[in-house]
């Protein structure tokens, strides 16, 4: 039995992760309290927080601004310790709320950044990326720098470099946030798609309860801080065929409101 | 025909300016004019003594290269071991604030005891001046990027080398081309002093030599190529940095000024 709120890293799982792993919780996240101390004293983001994920299972969380969303992303990822309970996940790569790309590189070698991080030459993490570019429309944009791109390129090509460390994991932080209304659409109907042809284990933080509905297999909403569970809404409509107006999507989206605490 | 209309308020200026000191001076004795050259009297002193100027500028100029060369490389690596340690920049920063406030005039003379009457005092007196704003200016550079990104680097498993080499160094390059700009100012200045103290070349030496001298616009033209020559480091470094890093040049864009 581990130090208590020790992380395990419990496989060095392939990028594809085998299938016989289904049964077994990639995430697991049980009752963490985790408090920060700053000048003003302390902050606590979470309090008894819960949260488990299936191999492949895509959980959004949703929850009010500083709820305590990118802590608990940052545990998942092994960036931070909790001061209480347990935290064990498959090896996790993050996906940061701004895309943080690098100025200097283009967008293929931005892509490639985590093979070069593990220690790939620059043409071989170029052709890893490549085909990837092309599959998710950016293959004219090789060599173009991330100013040159548009907000949703950008997401692309941030979201790609984290799918590329090839992590079982991702931790996607408010992917979508920073773009307008139109792209965001397009950018969760895009992500859907993806998702079902290249399956992850996905723990998705958002503050758009729709977004949380339209990607979600599990929706978990959180308490303002500190943040811990308050509900969980199986979504069992398939994924990357929902559309925002399906009355079953709707309906959902009106109880993860209500669990939220937002008047209709 | 839009740079030159950029330029103009900076030319009209400068030629009023010469005006006013022009008229300033004729409207004096023409014994004030060993005091305080006329413009034309230095234009003319660049011109008939512009054999002795060009040779000793190339001598300051080599100078001021190797300096500006010397002190951003020890600069640049001071920084990184600064930017590893934190020990080590609590125990070198004060002393290089420190460096700075010793007044290079009195520091000249003694290096030229210890080091002679070569190239080397002088590009100590250089590298010494210039040094300091590559350290100040690279240290941020390297000590300002996001820390999200390095949390990122992390999950992506990269060691604290790869993490440097890949993310922290190329965001500092645009600091240390920052720090070598205004060095390149600086270490003129330096050169000057370097000059004053057991020499017998370069335009600081000219300079010195010709106020005793009565040559007062030979002096003032030495000065003027030292002034051209800083403007022509300053815009050169701020070309190559636009070639180097078009990346980090694009989000100033027009002014290098």
């Amino acid at each position: 039995m581990p130090a208590k709120g020790a992380r395990v890293e419990m496989i060095e799982a392939p990028p594809e992760e085998p299938r016989e792993l289904k049964a077994q919780d990639a995430v697991h996240v049980e009752l963490v309290s985790r408090t920060f101390r700053t000048k003003r004293g302390p902050i606590q983001a979470l309090a008894g927080m819960s949260l488990r994920a299936a191999a492949h299972e895509v959980v959004v969380v949703v929850g009010p601004s500083g709820c305590g969303k990118t802590t608990l992303l940052e545990l998942i990822c092994g960036l931070q310790r909790p001061d209480s309970g347990t935290v064990r996940a498959a090896p996790a790569a993050l996906m940061p709320q701004r895309d943080l790309l690098l100025p200097w590189l283009s967008a293929i070698d931005n892509a490639g950044l985590a093979l070069r991080a593990r220690g790939a030459s620059r043409e071989d993490a170029r052709r890893a990326a490549g085909p990837w570019l092309e599959r998710f429309g950016l293959e004219r944009f090789e060599r173009t720098r991330p100013a040159e791109l548009s907000g949703g390129m950008r997401q692309r090509v941030s979201f790609l470099r984290t799918l590329l460390a090839g992590k079982p994991v991702l931790a996607l932080d408010e992917p979508f946030a920073s773009l307008d209304a139109i792209t965001r659409q397009d950018m969760q109907g895009w992500l859907a798609h993806v998702l079902v042809a290249e399956p992850r284990t996905v723990i998705l933080v958002t503050h758009d309860v729709e977004e949380a509905v339209v990607l979600g297999d599990r929706v978990i909403i959180m308490s303002p801080r500190p943040g811990r569970t308050v509900s969980e809404i199986d979504v069992t409509l398939p994924r990357g065929a929902r559309r925002r107006t399906d009355p079953a999507v709707v309906e959902l989206r009106e109880r993860a409101l209500a669990a939220l605490g937002v008047q209709p | 025909m839009r740079r030159l209309g950029q330029a103009l308020p900076a030319i009209v200026l400068l030629a009023a300016l010469i005006g006013i000191w022009e008229l300033y001076v004729d409207l004096h004795d023409p014994t004030f004019s060993l005091v305080l050259p006329a413009p034309h009297q230095v234009a003319k002193s660049l011109y008939t003594d512009r054999g002795l100027l060009w040779s000793n500028f190339l001598v300051t100029a080599k100078e001021v290269l190797l300096g500006i060369l010397v002190a951003t490389i020890a600069g640049f690596l001071l920084s990184v071991a600064i930017h590893f340690s934190a020990t080590l920049r609590r125990a070198v920063y004060p002393l290089l604030v420190a460096s700075q406030a010793v007044p290079v005039v009195i520091l000249a003379p003694i290096l030229v005891l210890w080091l002679g009457f070569g190239l080397l005092p002088k590009l100590v007196v250089i590298a010494l001046v210039s040094f300091f704003s590559i350290v100040v200016t690279t240290t941020a550079g390297l000590a300002a990027v996001d820390p999200d990104l390095l949390k990122l680097m992390r999950t992506f498993d990269a060691s604290r080398l790869r993490t440097f080499w890949h993310v922290e160094l190329p965001a500092a390059l645009p600091g240390v081309f920052t720090g070598a700009k205004i060095a390149a100012a600086v270490s003129v200045i330096g050169a000057v002093f370097a000059e004053w103290n057991g020499s017998n070349s370069g335009l600081g030496y000219v300079i010195l030599q010709s106020l005793p001298q009565l040559l007062a616009a030979r002096g003032v033209a030495a000065v003027v190529i030292l002034s051209l020559f800083a403007i022509a480091l300053f815009s050169l470094l701020t070309l190559a940095e636009r070639l180097a890093l078009p990346w980090a040049y694009r989000a100033r864009e027009e002014h290098p000024w």
